[in-house]
């Protein structure tokens, strides 16, 4: 066979490494992604450090302002507890809320999305019927009757909240999928004779991945913000647990005694949903692309 | 000679980006005297349209213009963004190409014009209306008064464009700029926007500075001409001294690569050759949701009982304006729209009813480039896998390297290097991304390729690189072609035969050198009359009938025959009755008339 | 197109009331059986009522028939806009109840959207104006903090900082009605929607700012305060109106929080309360209030959105 003796191809530049150029510049994401990360392994490995533990109280010590002499660097609270440590044990519940309850929505979302925008026609028209019917409802406060009927537990928190968030990233898969499904590479495809599985598999997944994971980070904040807000009206999880949500809460009853309890739960959070929104920013930048020159 | 209105000298414009300063355009020299037209010419990057924004103060924010740009005794690059504000819309004003984005969508069409007159002149509301509606009658609109209550996007494309003309005219400025003004019309729509154009020149004594790609509408309608390349000025004199003499060798390059419309094409092929696809009666319809709800759903017909063949070898070129249903046609040919009535047989073998499998086999033989060289490429893939995508889905046996080994061949074929193979679409230039869709075309050594539109977006010269390419190739693996164009002049210079389509019906077909030198009906006439010579004695010397109006809408079209609406021969009969194709001096026609014409 | 416009409007309207009405019929079965299928009833929170008075108040409230005749039943009784008796405020209807709230959540939330668009709407003109200089970086540094601090945390802090702090504005309750007590609530619901309004504008206005049309405006010589105005705000603003309906419900939840925290008698904490308490007919009055009044600024801003865009009219 006469096969050229060696095919030298020097590699070229994908779209996602030029995305992650393009984020790498982006100076403000790059520091939030690294406060993201520190705030995270500080949640993680903080409270096995600390000597305190979270639910501890230390009777001499109640509603004490924070110092460095006492090792309680956040003060503690009306139960004497390390705030250090609560907040870090929050974040813990917080986090892991983000990140459950938008593997939920991210799920039911992407998997009806795609249903109805690759099927389309009279299936498409019913599911999407159904998503404007279900936009109309003031879900927060089914949420809410739904907490304080069956209860505070943690696994009802995730479903809840991924059940309200869903909806938004099924619109914009159902979108991505109908017009990638006409898009002239895919019509290529299939008149190159390649099955529909693999179309999906090689064309669609790849080209719907950049969306998904702009709008999974956007997600995250929004489904902290839903849980805080729930804790905070004495929904969420249960003492001694706690979540930023409840340490705000408790800190707004004692705020003219120890306006500690409220700065720092409320700092914390208010620090980690700004990250979330900077990278968030940051991807969209770097992999939408309608921006991108050249 | 009369005064000069514009004398641009030493002109640059250059642009800041993160990689360091891009230089676009190049000491550049002209003038435009008062009254007269000068063209500017050039290919896409050629920085034909920065160096006239550049004037203006228009370009983007990053762009910076140098040199100088003497207007009505003022250096114009030297005016304050005030300033210059009062000239743009008064003294100089400009029209775009593409009418449906350059109007807003949100105001009537009447604001935005009373807008201008409000901002140039003080007119008062009511005097403004009335000047835009005087206005609107010049560039022949009718119920000129009501239509300034109308948006754009209920006005036809051509309509749009006179509309943004009208505008420009309106503070009688005496310079106006037209950017590539018909690029996104048809042909029939270009020729009478660019003679209203001319016949308001001289109406208005305006100097017009025309802006195109297209050498045959500069041959027609400028008296000077500018051409440029890579940001440079290569020639600049008189039109017949470019078209016949032209100084630069780039000149002379664009000049043969522009197809030409009176250039012979190929000779048919003799009727012996083997018979390779037939299609008989194909319709194709959509149905549209209801206007309003409740209500019926509308039918769209697309494609509307067409019937040809092809022979193995042969090239059948596909013409018609927007939405006559030639991609529609590739498409169902194709099978990648639900398959109407008819029936379509690719080497005796029946496509319509075919599914799953059998149908994906039967593509093996079938192929098809597109008309956007980087949308038809998947972003996210290197070329290798794209151009061996459907080898390794027809012939999954093959080891990874045979098939690599294929791909750099077949790179190499159609003008790629094996360099190429691990780079991804948005490194390549448009002609090349064609090249690479061509590639994964030929990988299977189909019978049949459908080019759908696939020379269209590219620059001529790159255009007649790849035209040569595809007859090169055509020759050399007996290829057949179906050529899908709205370009006449290309369709000509690779077709055998020639069908033309008119609202989703044949109206002719006919072996490619008689339909253009003896086109036997109406439409075809005009068609061919309306496309534009690149030899200004020709061109001005050509008699020719404008078609007026715009396409009718395909959701409700004409009774009997289609084009009766815009027709100068139809009679009673052609309301009536539908023409049927017949043969008529050895090709075919759908004309009542046809005989008497 | 020259036909009569307030006639597709009326079919428009039409069309939406029957749309409306699966809507508000699947919320109420939600919160209906929600309610209804949770353990614990009306009655568990007070002292042991004697047997025969909680059988006889079982009865009064009809709540030992079957739960599809009951869902009838409230569906009959509120299509004459019968709301029916609070169970915890005993001589309240729950239409009364609504009456006394409502008034102080619409003055609060109206007030705090009237605010939010007015400052959104300009921050993020100005920002788009001034893309990537410095004022657009403070503007949106600004609105990004805006969006990262809830109410609920931007409520007690405002508190602090002004009431316990400061001095300079009474920390919560109505007092005599007069604005010194609306300020601190008020800025509390806008300030995370002004916020989010300006990065919405601001993103739309760059991209219409880069449309050709605008390009267009430009090379008529219109000054830049009338391409701004009359060409590009109606086309920027589209985004924003969309959003108007998530924003409404947004103030409405919103409030829940806020009137806890300034202890402001609105409607948002009959809500929880009625929640807490199983107060089915208060609970359920409110659901359905609040989602009728969504649907109902849901169609008004659909409403607008077609009078800004010139292409959805005619269909």
């Amino acid at each position: 066979m006469n096969r050229p003796a060696e095919i030298v191809a020097p590699p070229g530049r994908s779209l996602w490494s030029d995305a992650w150029r393009v984020l790498r510049r982006n100076r403000a994401a790059m520091t939030a992604l690294l406060l993201l990360a520190t705030m995270t392994l500080l949640v993680i490995v903080g409270p096995w450090l600390s000597a305190f533990s979270f639910d501890a109280t230390d009777w001499d010590r109640i509603s004490e302002p924070p110092s460095l002499a006492s090792g309680h660097w956040f003060g503690t609270d009306a139960l004497g507890r390390d705030l250090f440590v609560r907040t870090l044990y929050g974040g813990r519940i917080s986090l892991l809320v983000g990140a459950v309850a938008t593997a939920v929505s991210l799920l039911i979302g992407i998997s009806y999305g795609a249903i109805a925008g690759y099927v389309g026609g009279r299936v498409d028209q019913v599911m999407m019927r159904i998503v404007d019917i279900l936009y109309a409802l003031p879900f927060m406060f089914l949420v809410i009757l739904l907490m304080v009927l069956f209860g505070r537990n943690i696994v009802l928190i995730f479903f809840a909240i991924g059940a309200i968030n869903w909806l938004d990233m099924a619109r914009i898969v159902r979108g991505q999928a109908m017009s990638l499904r006409s898009k002239e590479y895919v019509e290529a495809a299939r008149a190159g004779g390649v099955r529909t599985g693999r179309i999906i598999f090689r064309h669609i997944v790849p080209n719907l991945l950049g969306v998904v994971i702009v709008y999974a980070t956007l997600t995250v904040p929004q489904v902290i913000l839903v849980e805080s807000f729930l804790s905070f009206l004495g929904l969420g999880v249960q003492e001694p647990m706690t979540s930023w949500g409840a340490l705000v809460n408790e800190g707004a009853q004692e705020l003219e005694n120890a306006p500690w309890m409220l700065l720092f739960p409320a700092t914390w959070l208010a620090l980690t949903l700004f990250c979330f929104n900077f990278v968030g920013d940051g991807l969209r930048d770097a992999l939408d692309p309608r921006d991108r020159q050249g | 000679m009369s005064e000069s209105l514009l004398e641009v000298t030493g002109l640059g414009v250059r642009f800041g980006t993160p990689d360091g300063e891009v230089s676009a355009v190049q000491d550049l020299n002209f003038e435009v005297s008062a009254g007269e037209c000068l063209g500017i010419v050039g290919e896409s990057g050629s920085g034909k349209s920065q160096s006239v924004l550049s004037l203006l103060g228009l370009l983007a924010d990053n762009g910076r213009a140098s040199g100088c740009a003497h207007f009505g005794g003022r250096d114009l690059l030297a005016l304050s963004a005030a300033e210059l504000a009062a000239v743009r819309g008064a003294q100089i004003a400009m029209v775009f190409q593409d009418p449906m984005t350059a109007l807003n969508p949100y105001l009537s069409i009447g604001s935005q014009m009373s807008l201008v007159l409000r901002r140039h002149e003080q007119l008062s509301p009511r005097a403004a209306r009335d000047r835009c509606t005087e206005m609107l009658t010049s560039v022949n609109i009718s119920d000129a008064a009501n239509r300034l209550d109308s948006f754009p996007h209920e006005l036809s494309g051509g309509q749009r464009q006179r509309v943004m003309i009208a505008a420009a005219l309106l503070c009688r400025p005496r310079l106006l700029i037209a950017d590539e003004p018909t690029t996104a019309l048809d042909v029939t729509v270009q020729a009478q926007i660019l003679a209203l154009i001319s016949q308001l020149r001289e109406q208005f004594d305006t100097a017009v500075l025309l802006i195109t790609h297209d050498l045959g509408v500069v041959a027609g309608h400028c008296d000077r001409v500018l051409v440029m390349e890579q940001g440079q000025r290569r020639d600049y004199g008189g039109v017949k001294e470019i078209f016949t003499t032209p100084a630069h060798d780039y000149t002379r390059r664009l000049l043969a690569a522009v197809p030409r419309i009176d250039a012979p094409g190929r000779q048919a092929l003799p009727d012996t050759v083997d018979e390779l696809l037939a299609v008989q009666d194909l319709s194709v319809s959509f149905r549209l949701p209801p206007l309003r709800w409740p209500g019926r759903a509308r039918e769209l017909r697309a494609v509307d009982d067409i019937s040809f063949a092809l022979a193995a070898g042969e090239t059948l070129g596909v013409v018609g304006e927007s939405g006559c249903g030639k991609s529609t046609l590739a498409r169902a040919v194709l099978r990648l729209v639900p398959p109407g009535a008819g029936r379509v047989s690719l080497l005796g073998r029946e496509l319509l009813p075919l599914q799953g499998e059998s149908l994906r086999a039967a593509r093996r033989d079938l192929q098809v480039v597109f008309q956007d060289p980087l949308a038809s490429l998947d972003p996210r893939m290197t070329v290798r896998d794209i151009v061996a995508e459907p080898l390794e889905s027809f012939q999954p046996e093959l080891d990874r390297d045979s098939v690599t080994a294929r791909v750099a061949e077949l790179l190499g074929r159609v003008g790629l290097e094996a360099a190429h193979l691990n780079r991804y679409p948005h490194e390549f230039s448009g002609g090349q991304s064609q090249r690479i869709g061509i590639a994964r075309a030929l990988i299977c050594a189909p019978k049949l390729v459908i080019c759908d539109e696939a020379v269209s977006a590219l620059d001529v010269s790159v255009q007649a690189q790849i035209i040569d390419l595809l007859l090169d190739l055509q020759q050399e693996l007996g290829l057949a072609l179906i050529f899908i164009a709205h370009d006449l002049a290309v369709v000509r210079q690779i077709s055998h035969r020639v069908l033309v389509m008119y609202l989703g019906r044949a109206v002719e077909l006919a072996a490619a050198n008689e339909l253009y030198e003896r086109p036997r009906h109406p439409y075809t006439r005009a068609l061919l009359q309306a496309v534009p010579i690149p030899d200004p004695d020709l061109e001005r010397g050509r008699e020719r009938q404008l078609l007026s109006g715009d396409v009718p809408s395909p959701l409700q079209p004409p009774s009997g025959c289609a084009f009766r609406t815009r027709c100068s021969f139809a009679d009673a009969r052609c309301a009536a009755e539908r023409p049927v194709l017949h043969e008529l001096h050895g090709g075919l026609v759908a004309c009542h008339r046809a005989e008497e014409i | 197109m020259a036909a009569p416009q307030n006639q597709p409007v009326l079919r428009f309207a039409v069309q939406r009331l029957l749309g409306a009405i699966p809507t508000l019929l699947v919320l109420i079965a939600l919160a209906f059986f929600l309610i209804r299928l949770a353990p614990g009833g009306p009655f568990d929170s007070e002292k042991q009522l004697p047997p025969e008075i909680e059988t006889k108040l079982r009865a009064a409230y009809n709540l030992d028939d079957p739960l599809p005749m009951q869902l009838g039943r409230y569906l009959l009784n509120i299509a004459q806009g019968d709301f029916g008796p609070s169970f915890q405020y005993r001589d309240f209807t729950v239409s009364e109840l609504i009456a006394t709230g409502f008034p102080v959540s619409l003055r609060l939330g109206s007030l705090a959207m009237a605010i939010a668009l007015l400052l959104g709407i300009t921050a993020g003109t100005l920002a788009a104006l001034r893309q990537n200089r410095p004022a657009d970086y403070t503007i949106m540094g600004a609105a990004m903090t805006g969006i990262s601090i809830p109410n609920f945390v931007l409520a007690p802090l405002l508190v602090l900082v002004f009431a316990v702090w400061l001095g300079w504005l009474p920390a919560g309750g109505l007092g005599d009605g007069s604005l010194r007590y609306l300020v601190l609530p008020v800025i509390a619901l806008a300030l995370p929607q002004v916020a989010y309004i300006a990065r919405l504008t601001r993103g739309s206005m760059i991209e219409v700012l880069r449309s050709p049309f605008i390009r267009t405006a430009r090379a008529q010589g219109l000054a830049t305060h009338t391409i701004i105005l009359r060409h590009a705000l109606k086309p920027a603003l589209l985004p924003v109106v969309s959003y108007l309906g998530p924003a409404l419900a947004a103030i409405i939840t919103g409030s829940v929080v806020v009137e806890q925290i300034f202890g402001v008698p609105g409607l948002g904490r009959f809500f929880v309360q009625g929640a807490l308490n199983r107060d089915y007919t208060l609970v359920m009055g409110v659901v359905v209030f609040y989602g009728s009044l969504i649907i109902a600024l849901n169609f008004i801003v659909d409403l607008v959105y077609g009078w800004l865009d010139p292409r959805l009219r005619q269909v």
